[in-house]
């Protein structure tokens, strides 16, 4: 669990992220648009905690992501990462900290290289950022973390596509966890796994986060498994922040009408107690990124929307213990509990 | 009698390592109105039995057994029969609604073909009912938006087009391959609940198959759950979601993480989904079972009635799978 008197190790202030987008069938010569895909989003990560980040696609958690990792570069907004602005560093300054900050992805299959080995694989991060460690260490350790992550070591010369889905995933994460990374940033790690391996993959970043002592930013858009295994979850909605609370409080209490109408889009799976279930089904859809609503962008959809929230920016209120909420009409509501 | 009714279905692909059956031995039936979950993992053999139902398998894919709809057999069918079956008595919508249709053609177009090619419609009233289909799936201004392409709707758009070109012949049964999958979570709650009052609406009769718990609990009246192209369990859903009788539907049912309770530790089933190629003699989940007995391996569980309405296959008795 974290600790509240700790110094955060990540704290992202206000971050952005734009993409130049050039309309479809526009000249060549045509002015880009903006396409804002992350804004005005903060938060703190302490050490040893788990943040869960939420959203529907279009939502900017990918690209939160990737702007923590340096994928992606920011247009605004700081990332503090163990006091230093990892945003305001040129290439050859950040590329010192990439090791402390390492990423799994989505596509366990897609994320590993076809032609080489396991082993290689695993490898690589630790030969590209200490050249100079000798083989028979990298083999140890190599071997070490395939154990760790319920890999046997004896598949150390097989290729990718021998490998399941759920397998994939953990040679994923050993290749993650080989630079002792103290910042692991999972991104829909498993989502493209069946159900029963998802709850060994979701089991086995829990323990090794208890282990290593790693913080971790888990994004996802399967909001029953971000609770299962965050401390804190943030809510966004078109590349703004909605809502952050602790995990349990904010799947059981919810403030923010979007994620009041999130949580009550989840099914549950109890026939009983499902059925039971007042269900508010949100109208419409996700607007255009490229012409996000004015004022606060969830208000095309909100059944709580006033004309106030066409013209301002929602401001956040602070509820106190770290509960954050996006909108002026904030009010409590019990979404898992029957009607 | 049931509307549909599947003995004995077995499904064969001829690959480059040799046959594998993807469906072995499926049994089911559904009646009118009513909403059937068919809950598996992938490679279970969900959609291939609905699939060969269908007569949609793959060129190496073969199926024996029978499926009996109104007292044909669709296996046996010639295909201009079989094509007036699958077109105006039972409909299939799909996981990705955008490569079910063709991106070059107006969905007025594609929508007026069905009516045209199996009503006799003349193409003014095709396109007329078709735009009544579009208001009775809420597509907001259907009238204007009927005449546009595929690529100019949302995902969800598409997949309420799909349900109303799968609605357009007012099938009797309307069988759904993991509708929401490809949706957000706000999209597919739409969703599920258009189909629900569709299925109200028409009276049509839904076989949902699904990998996702929570959307079976919400919709299907009865429940059959496969693993390894056999099926595990059957029974109504609220019998299946209560008291579990298979430790496959057990385990499935422990490992799914819940946002009304806060377990520390998810429950894992062990291992790996099993290779189809070289499935075991015996029930295809022995080697992940924490139940296993002698027996298991070798000599497969045959689907036996108890409890009056449910079905099983498993040799460890009821009582003891808790």
């Amino acid at each position: 669990m974290s600790d509240t008197t700790k110094e955060p190790i990540l704290s992202v202030q206000d971050l952005a992220v734009t993409f130049d987008v050039r309309p479809e069938g526009a000249w060549p010569w045509t002015k880009p648009l903006k396409l804002h895909a992350v804004g005005g989003v903060s938060f703190d990560l302490k050490p040893g905690e788990c943040l869960g980040v939420v959203g529907e696609s279009g939502s900017g958690k990918s690209t939160l992501a990737r702007a923590i990792v340096g994928t992606v570069p920011s247009s605004g907004g700081r990332i503090v990462f163990e006091g230093k602005d990892l945003a305001a560093m040129d290439v050859r300054q950040r590329r010192g900290h990439r090791k402390d900050v390492q990423m799994i992805f989505q596509d366990p299959l897609a994320a590993l290289n076809p032609r080489m080995p396991v082993g290689d694989i695993i490898a690589e991060p630790l030969v590209t950022h200490y050249p100079n460690t000798p083989r028979a260490e990298v083999k140890a350790r190599v071997a070490e973390l395939m154990e760790r992550v319920g890999l046997l070591p004896n598949l150390i010369n097989r290729y990718p596509h021998e490998f399941s889905g759920g397998q994939c995933q953990r040679i994923g994460i050993a290749r993650a966890l080989i630079l002792r990374p103290k910042l692991l940033i999972c991104d829909e790690p498993v989502s493209a796994l069946d159900v029963s391996v998802q709850a060994q993959v979701v089991n086995l970043l829990a323990e090794l986060r208890r282990d290593m002592g790693l913080s971790m930013i888990f994004i996802a858009h399967d909001l029953s498994v971000v609770k299962h295994i965050s401390d804190r979850i943030v809510v966004m909605y078109l590349g703004r922040f909605m809502e952050s609370a602790a995990a349990r409080k904010l799947c059981t209490r919810p403030e923010h009408p979007y994620t009041q109408a999130l949580i009550s889009s989840v099914p549950i799976p109890d026939p009983v107690k499902e059925r039971a279930r007042k269900r508010p089904v949100l109208e419409g859809e996700l607007p255009s990124p490229l012409r996000p609503p004015s004022g606060c962008v969830f208000r095309t959809r909100c059944p709580k929307a006033q004309d106030s929230c066409a013209r301002n920016l929602p401001a956040i209120s602070d509820l106190g213990e770290g509960h954050l909420v996006a909108c002026p009409f904030h009010a409590p509501a019990e979404v898992l509990a029957p009607a | 009698m049931a509307l549909l009714e599947i003995e004995n279905l077995t499904v064969t692909f001829q690959t480059g390592d040799g046959p594998v059956n993807a469906v072995n031995g499926v049994s089911l039936g559904i009646d009118t109105q009513e909403t059937l979950a068919i809950v598996g993992e992938s490679g279970s053999g969900k959609s291939q039995t609905a699939f060969a139902a269908m007569g949609l398998l793959a060129q190496n894919g073969a199926a024996t057994g029978k499926v009996r709809f109104d007292g044909k057999n669709l296996l046996e069918l010639p295909q201009a029969a079989l094509n007036k079956v699958r077109s105006q008595e039972i409909a299939m919508i799909f996981q990705d609604p955008m490569t079910s249709l063709n991106p070059y053609i107006r969905i007025s177009d594609q929508m007026a073909e069905v009516l045209t090619l199996h009503k006799g419609m003349s193409k003014r009233e095709a396109v007329a009912e078709a735009v009544k289909m579009l208001d009775a799936v809420r597509i907001p201004d259907a009238k204007a938006r009927i005449t546009m392409y595929p690529h100019e709707f949302s995902g969800g758009m598409r997949q309420r087009i799909m349900i109303a070109m799968a609605l357009l012949c007012r099938p009797r049964l309307l069988i759904a391959d993991e509708p929401t999958t490809a949706l957000d979570v706000t999209v597919q709650a739409q969703i599920m609940q258009l189909l629900g009052d569709i299925r109200r609406e028409f009276g049509t009769a839904v076989i949902l198959i699904t990998h996702d718990l929570g959307i079976v609990a919400d919709f299907c009246d009865r429940t059959l759950v496969m693993y390894g192209g056999q099926i595990m369990e059957e029974g109504a859903t609220t019998d299946v979601f209560a008291s579990p009788s298979h430790p496959y539907t057990l385990g499935l049912l422990k490992a799914v993480p819940r946002l009304d309770r806060d377990d520390d530790i998810l429950q894992t089933i062990a291992g790996e989904p099993p290779d189809m190629s070289r499935l075991p003699k015996g029930c295809p989940f022995t080697s992940r079972c924490t139940f296993r007995q002698d027996s298991c391996a070798d000599i497969r569980p045959a689907l036996t009635d108890f409890d009056g309405t449910r079905r099983r296959a498993c040799h460890v008795p009821t009582q003891e799978v808790a």
